[in-house]
């Protein structure tokens, strides 16, 4: 019974998850508009949420050949998903990519998006009391 | 939770374009002071944003003010003999401060700032419907 209820709740904890780790990304670009230098960074959601439901990484793992070698750190991922940079529309001159329009659109989308995870996941929910309680 | 670094991020963004608005401010207000502490006419200064890993999260960058920066560039010289700053030939030295630039900042500033506040808006209604599952 157990089992069942993870399952039944596995895909939209994954979603949920990533939905709120790419929001904090999302918050980074937004913050840091006026930084110069600052390269705008996103994840690829899709891909992200497939790996995560196969229980792979899209991180490629750094081979150690001496037990002295240090953890590899792969310039940045949230949860298994790498970061990629986003392509600039419009390039700055202060080498800043950060496309205002196109963040706050995404941060909206995916702050929809969240709450249509977290609005599944309730009902999903209510049906599974209704079943328990008769 | 990632959502509640939202809150850190977004935070780190209304600290440092309020203090560049208070830089905004300061220049603004100084913009006729021909003279300061150090005898010196009042110098334009600006802010320099940089981003910062912000603390419990490896992948967001905050943002914070690396440091306020004074503007080189030469004073405004205004032909005034009867200013009691004027010099030998008559003119006195003003601030280099261009008003229509601190404007334009400030509009930018208070943009960025509504911007990190609708940030945090959201992030909290996200959070609260998530406290809201299974009721």
């Amino acid at each position: 019974m157990v089992n069942k209820l993870d399952d039944l709740t596995r895909f939209h904890q994954a979603a949920l998850s990533l939905r709120a780790a790419r929001q904090e990304v999302l918050a980074s670009n937004i913050a840091n508009a006026d930084t110069p230098n600052y390269k705008a960074r996103d994840i690829n959601f899709a891909s992200a949420l497939q790996n995560a439901m196969a229980g792979t990484s899209t991180e490629l793992p750094v081979v150690k050949t001496s037990p002295q070698h240090l953890e590899g750190n792969a310039g940045g991922s949230i949860l298994g998903a790498q970061m990629m940079y986003r392509k600039p529309i419009q390039p700055s001159a202060d080498g800043n990519t950060v496309d205002m329009d196109v963040e706050r659109a995404q941060f909206t989308d995916n702050a929809l998006r969240y709450e249509a995870s977290v609005r599944f996941v309730s009902e999903q929910m209510k049906s599974m009391m209704t079943a328990i309680q008769g | 939770m990632s959502l509640f670094n939202v809150f850190n991020v977004a935070g780190s963004g209304m600290a440092a374009q309020s203090q560049r608005l208070n830089v905004v401010a300061s220049n603004l207000a100084n913009a006729d002071s021909t003279t300061s502490a150090n005898g010196q006419p009042y110098k334009a200064k600006q802010v320099v944003f940089s981003a910062t890993p912000v603390a419990g999260s490896g992948s967001s960058q905050g943002v914070k003010v690396a440091s306020v920066v004074e503007d080189n560039s030469p004073m405004k010289m205004v032909y005034d003999p009867k200013h009691p700053m004027a010099d030998a030939q008559g003119y006195v030295a003003m601030p280099n401060v261009n008003v229509v630039d601190e404007m334009v900042n400030m509009i930018s500033a208070s943009r960025a700032y509504q911007n990190n506040v609708d940030v945090m808006n959201t992030s909290k209604t996200l959070l609260l419907k998530t406290l809201t599952i299974g009721q």
